[in-house]
């Protein structure tokens, strides 16, 4: 998204000596059609930001005034706070894992799609789907499919007198199940790489094909190079909502067994709406916005040995 | 915007050489796949005419028989969801889309279509914004809205959608920026003013765009649980997330677990989805075109 498209911004050159009187009117013009996205960037993004900053140097409770007292809430959180440190655990694991294999699953998919095979539409709606469907039926499902007791896939495990697996109450395996879950509905990921997939010049597979190459060839010497941006693209954005991930993990394990569901964004959420600690939950969102930033920056920077930006390209 | 089904047509030659096994092989996994996709939906499907007994069996039931189709006239009086699917669609999902496709069609406008300078410094930062996380703003915005009486209100949900959406600026932008330049040049000499060139051509024109930001919009705001979780607290406002969510709580806590709890959720969950699956078999093309548009020309 912004990502790629910033080196296409157009350069404006501000240092004019005279700002004439039609520019003056099309820089009015400009700004008045920007006007709500002006407004509500400084109401919902830079005040809340600021005072977010603010919050976090205090303790507030909404029904007392917040009280000043400093980096407190950082020092607790660092230092006293055994919570954060299996919170942080989790989500590095959701996320470093998670994210990894959810983009692998939509790249395989969008890969199969891409075959020459009828049907391809179908195909594309039906592994799409699960990205349209609501969090909460998803979760409802899921907690239904792996159910110890009676869930359909433990039911035909047990039909076969195999053991049952504890997919949802077994600590060790709660955060994979998440993780599955989150493969299966990477429909949106897949889509955007069935695109990138079908932009690849064709004359590059025919040209290579008159080389010898063979189909291991074309993949890792076209497709892969050819796509390096889309998949830099979904991982950033599957880093991005892992981080901020909530709704699924809320409502399927509710952060259990043993805390071992338990993500950033759920602690945050418990802190600031049934701790009633807006300062605390600010600092925690702080934290976390940090290190999303550093995150993206981070894989923006390594990205330079391993994106390809074919030159040229619309 | 390109067309993505565009028709591979590789030269004879090539195309031999693809007609391997290997395409059996392409098939067989994607049947396997598409199956396994497809089962969680079915398994709901069936589960929602299922009887309390049908859903304990082992094995597993996967036709029921006898159906109980009453369970989704029963299931669907045991909370009030015609309200909850009133308070989504007319309270928030469609006050939400309006705002979000007039808004972000006009700062759409301003960075697309008219050539100031400073456009690209002020588009860089709207872009930018994006990485800001949710819940960073989540904790101040809740306070600002808390303090203004907003809570319990659908304001807090709706009221934001009309200062635009920076993901939805940027495809309208990359829309804007397609069509010709002398469509405005023509209706400029014609007297227009930039509103009317805005509402009478652009508009008009980036028709399937807009469609696609007002449908990811409803969507959004129809299968939202965290914005109504955090400001909607009386049942009377309740969304279908929040709806479908307490009828859970109230059926299926361990202490009170009511018979037929699961067919129950299951019934309502399917009627939920219906109406999703009805609108993406409509507009699928426009679904697609404008997310990959998304992902691949950023």
């Amino acid at each position: 998204m912004g990502v790629i498209s910033f080196k296409r911004l157009p350069i404006t050159q501000m240092n004019r000596r005279k700002i004439s009187r039609t520019v003056k009117r099309k820089i009015l013009l400009g700004l008045i059609f920007i006007s709500p996205w002006l407004i509500g960037f400084v109401l919902f993004t830079i005040y809340p930001l600021i005072s977010s900053m603010y919050y976090s140097l205090t303790n507030y409770d909404l029904l007392r005034p917040p009280l000043f007292v400093g980096l407190e809430n950082y020092r607790e959180i660092f230092t006293q706070d055994s919570v954060f440190r299996v919170v942080t655990a989790n989500t590095l694991y959701y996320v470093g894992i998670g994210g990894p294999i959810s983009v692998l699953m939509a790249y395989l998919l969008a890969f199969l799609l891409n075959q020459k095979i009828k049907g391809r539409a179908a195909f594309r709606a039906l592994f799409f789907f699960p990205a349209i469907v609501p969090s909460v039926v998803i979760a409802l499902i899921w907690s239904f499919l792996l159910n110890t007791q009676y869930g359909a896939i433990n039911g035909v495990l047990q039909s076969l007198e195999m053991p049952v697996i504890r997919f949802l109450s077994n600590p060790g395996l709660a955060k994979p199940s998440l993780i599955m879950i989150n493969a299966w509905s990477s429909g949106t990921a897949m889509v955007i790489f069935l695109a990138a997939l079908q932009n690849v010049p064709r004359e590059y597979y025919e040209a290579a094909i008159v080389d010898g190459a063979n189909a291991w060839h074309k993949f890792w010497f076209i497709t892969i190079p050819m796509t390096s941006p889309v998949i830099l693209y979904n991982l950033i954005i599957a880093f991005i909502w892992g981080f901020q991930d909530f709704t699924l993990p809320m409502l399927l394990t509710g952060g259990g067994p043993n805390q071992s569901t338990l993500f950033y964004t759920m602690y945050l959420y418990n802190n600031a709406f049934l701790f009633l600690r807006m300062g605390k939950a600010s600092a925690l969102a702080w934290i976390l916005f940090l290190v999303i930033v550093l995150f993206t920056f981070i894989l923006f920077r390594t990205s330079g040995r391993w994106v390809f930006y074919s030159s040229g390209e619309d | 915007m390109k067309t993505i089904s565009s028709k591979q047509g590789p030269s004879k030659k090539i195309k031999k050489q693809i007609q391997s096994p290997f395409k059996y092989i392409t098939y067989a996994i994607l049947l396997v796949l598409g199956v396994g996709w497809m089962l969680p939906f079915y398994w709901m499907a069936s589960s929602s005419v299922k009887n309390d007994q049908q859903v304990f069996v082992v094995p597993p039931v996967w036709i029921p028989n006898p159906p109980r189709w009453i369970n989704f006239v029963e299931a669907w009086g045991a909370q009030n969801f015609n309200l909850f699917t009133f308070n989504t669609f007319f309270r928030y999902a469609l006050p939400v889309t309006i705002g979000t496709v007039l808004s972000c069609a006009l700062i759409a406008y301003g960075f697309a279509r008219i050539d100031w300078p400073g456009r690209g410094v002020f588009f860089a930062i709207c872009l930018s914004t994006m990485m800001v996380p949710f819940q960073v703003t989540m904790v101040p915005l809740f306070i600002i809205f808390k303090n203004l009486g907003w809570n319990n209100t659908f304001l807090p949900l709706v009221i934001p959608s009309f200062f635009g959406n920076p993901y939805f600026i940027f495809l309208l932008r990359q829309f804007f920026k397609g069509i010709p330049e002398e469509l405005s040049d023509a209706a400029r000499i014609d007297g227009a003013n930039e509103f009317e060139i805005l509402f009478r051509i652009i508009m008009p024109l980036a028709r399937p765009a807009l469609i696609v930001v007002g449908l990811l919009t409803f969507m959004g705001a129809w299968n939202d649980y965290l914005g109504p979780l955090i400001y909607l607290h009386k049942p009377d406002q309740y969304t279908l997330s929040l709806g479908i969510q307490f009828l859970r709580d109230t059926m299926s806590s361990k202490v009170t677990r009511m018979a037929l709890a699961y067919p129950y959720l299951m019934a309502v969950s399917t009627i939920v989805t219906i109406p999703l699956v009805i609108i993406f078999l409509f507009a699928q093309r426009t679904f697609i075109e404008g997310i990959s548009t998304t992902g691949i020309k950023g």
